[in-house]
């Protein structure tokens, strides 16, 4: 059944899609969009890496993104720039700084349309092993840090106070983050990975009145936008990850009219 | 020893500074099982930040505080919630703690708000969420209550009630309690304990105490001095009255 590639592809598609859901919510209640892009585009440097030295990909982009987030942290500390020219000196410098060593890299050949955009064609049996166990596990370890994330997320001082080691989780949170990116590349992009994380989050905002309950729709929407990305990739022969990006701006536009309903009832 | 198993924090001559500026410093005080201590002063005189540091959250702090329990509740002073995060008021009684539902509905009955358990947190007036931070920081029966100006918002008749209810969840929780309060009458109503802080403590003591000190004199008037004495001389007088509480 993994024989053929589309099947492949719509098995880590829906393994993705479950991971970035609850993720891209705590994104977007958060306010990491431009963080999650730093982070996805320092990737490219762990995908040149990755060729280099012949490691497995998830393995090796996780390991870059964990390090520019700690880069990230200590400039944040030492420096007096602000946090969005801090995350736009470290994005651009990391993808830079990539495609320089992609040049010099002349004995492989690669796919940089892939890289960047996605490529349904390259998800073998091994990375659905990656991204279905990654995956797991970084929902395990989202649940064991729901609670103090959450409350973090509210207010920062009423977790702290009571107990909740806010610090912690969003140290955890910042790992998976770098996880969630390491996982998704192959299949979305590294240009488009944010977009996965926060489209079907916002739409799921949109019809949500609880934490809860905007997950739940931002899972299904996520799972929407890969099944309907990858048939229509598959039929209109386009890169896996805009296909799988624009599906899920359909649904945001769609769950605009449920606010303006809803709106309407109000009245 | 006896004693010593009441106390649920102790600070230190305690201080916290940020950048260079001392906010506040050399405060040592102790809440008790079962005791409120109340925390006065003008603005910009440390109580916030005084509450903050028995709290943990200042980690670099001057001196020492002994925290002897983990249950705490919190109402802070300024609270400002991203709008972004869709919350009920709800799953907001549920954040740092899993309560049952009873123990929910009971807080929000309590503090006047079970209308809006399943109303969007953003949707509420100030007075109502201060109502709401009330009995969230009470459903998880803490054993340390700390309340920054808990009541700032509250219609008057609300404000006396909540105070009212502060001081029964005092009793009947045996909870030890920081508040930091402008209301003097209150002060005065069911303190054990005042501290009057202007960047360090000024002075500190039973209520009538400190109204009769004369740096609290000067920090507050005359007049405040007064509120406090005359209210002492009603306290007298009402428990003078066999068994009748008369409330004025």
């Amino acid at each position: 059944m993994f024989d053929d590639f589309f099947i492949r592809a719509l098995i880590a598609g829906i393994g993705i899609a479950f991971v970035t859901g609850p993720l891209g919510c705590f994104v977007v209640w958060r306010r990491l969009s431009y963080f999650g892009d730093t982070l996805s585009h320092s990737a490219l440097l762990g995908v040149t890496m990755a060729y280099t030295f012949d490691l497995n990909i998830a393995i090796s982009v996780f390991l870059i993104s964990s390090v520019i987030a700690l880069i990230l942290i200590q400039l944040q500390k030492k420096t007096n720039l602000p946090g969005d020219a801090l995350l736009g000196l470290l994005a651009h410098s990391s993808l830079a700084v990539g495609l320089v060593v992609i040049g010099f890299l002349t004995f492989i050949r690669f796919d940089i349309m892939g890289l960047l955009f996605g490529d349904i064609l390259a998800v073998t049996t091994d990375d659905l092993l990656v991204i279905w166990t990654g995956g797991a596990l970084i929902l395990i370890v989202l649940k064991l840090i729901w609670k103090p994330l959450l409350a973090s997320t509210v207010n920062y001082e009423l977790a702290e106070a009571e107990g909740l080691n806010p610090d912690r989780a969003k140290a955890i949170f910042t790992i998976l983050m770098a996880a969630v990116i390491a996982i998704s590349i192959k299949m979305v992009g590294l240009l488009l990975i944010t977009g996965m994380l926060i489209i079907p989050a916002a739409m799921a905002r949109n019809i949500s009145d609880s934490p809860q309950k905007m997950v739940l729709f931002s899972i299904i929407g996520g799972l929407l936008s890969v099944i309907l990305g990858l048939y229509s990739s598959l039929e209109f022969n386009t890169s896996s990850g805009p296909s799988i990006i624009a599906a899920a701006l359909i649904l945001f536009i769609l769950s605009l009219f449920k606010i303006k309903q809803s709106i309407k009832l109000k009245n | 020893m006896n004693s010593n198993n009441n106390i649920l924090v102790k600070l230190n001559n305690a201080g916290f500074r940020q950048s260079e500026k001392w906010l506040v410093e050399g405060v040592s005080l102790t809440v008790e099982k079962g005791k409120i201590v109340t925390l006065i002063g003008p603005n910009g005189s440390g109580k916030s930040t005084t509450a903050k540091i028995a709290l943990g959250i200042y980690k670099n702090i001057e001196g020492t505080v002994e925290k002897y329990t983990t249950k705490v509740g919190y109402v802070p002073q300024k609270i400002s919630i991203d709008w972004t995060l869709p919350i009920r008021v709800y799953d907001f009684m549920l954040l740092t703690e899993t309560i049952e539902d009873s123990a929910i509905d009971e807080a929000l009955s309590l503090t006047g708000v079970i209308h809006l358990k399943n109303k969007n947190l953003g949707s509420l007036s100030g007075g109502e969420f201060q109502r709401v931070l009330i009995a969230r920081a009470i459903s998880k029966k803490p054993e340390l209550l700390v309340l920054d100006e808990p009541v700032q918002g509250v219609d008057y008749t609300g404000e006396i009630a909540l105070y009212e209810l502060i001081k029964k969840i005092s009793d009947t929780l045996n909870c030890g309690i920081l508040l930091i309060s402008h209301d003097l009458h209150m002060v005065m109503k069911a303190t054990d304990h005042v501290v009057c802080l202007n960047g360090h403590v000024c002075c500190s003591g039973s209520p009538i105490d400190v109204a009769k000190n004369n740096e609290y004199k000067a920090l507050f008037g005359e007049k405040a001095s007064q509120i406090l004495t005359t209210y002492e001389h009603k306290h007298d007088h009402v428990h003078s009255d066999e068994g009748e509480i008369k409330k004025n």
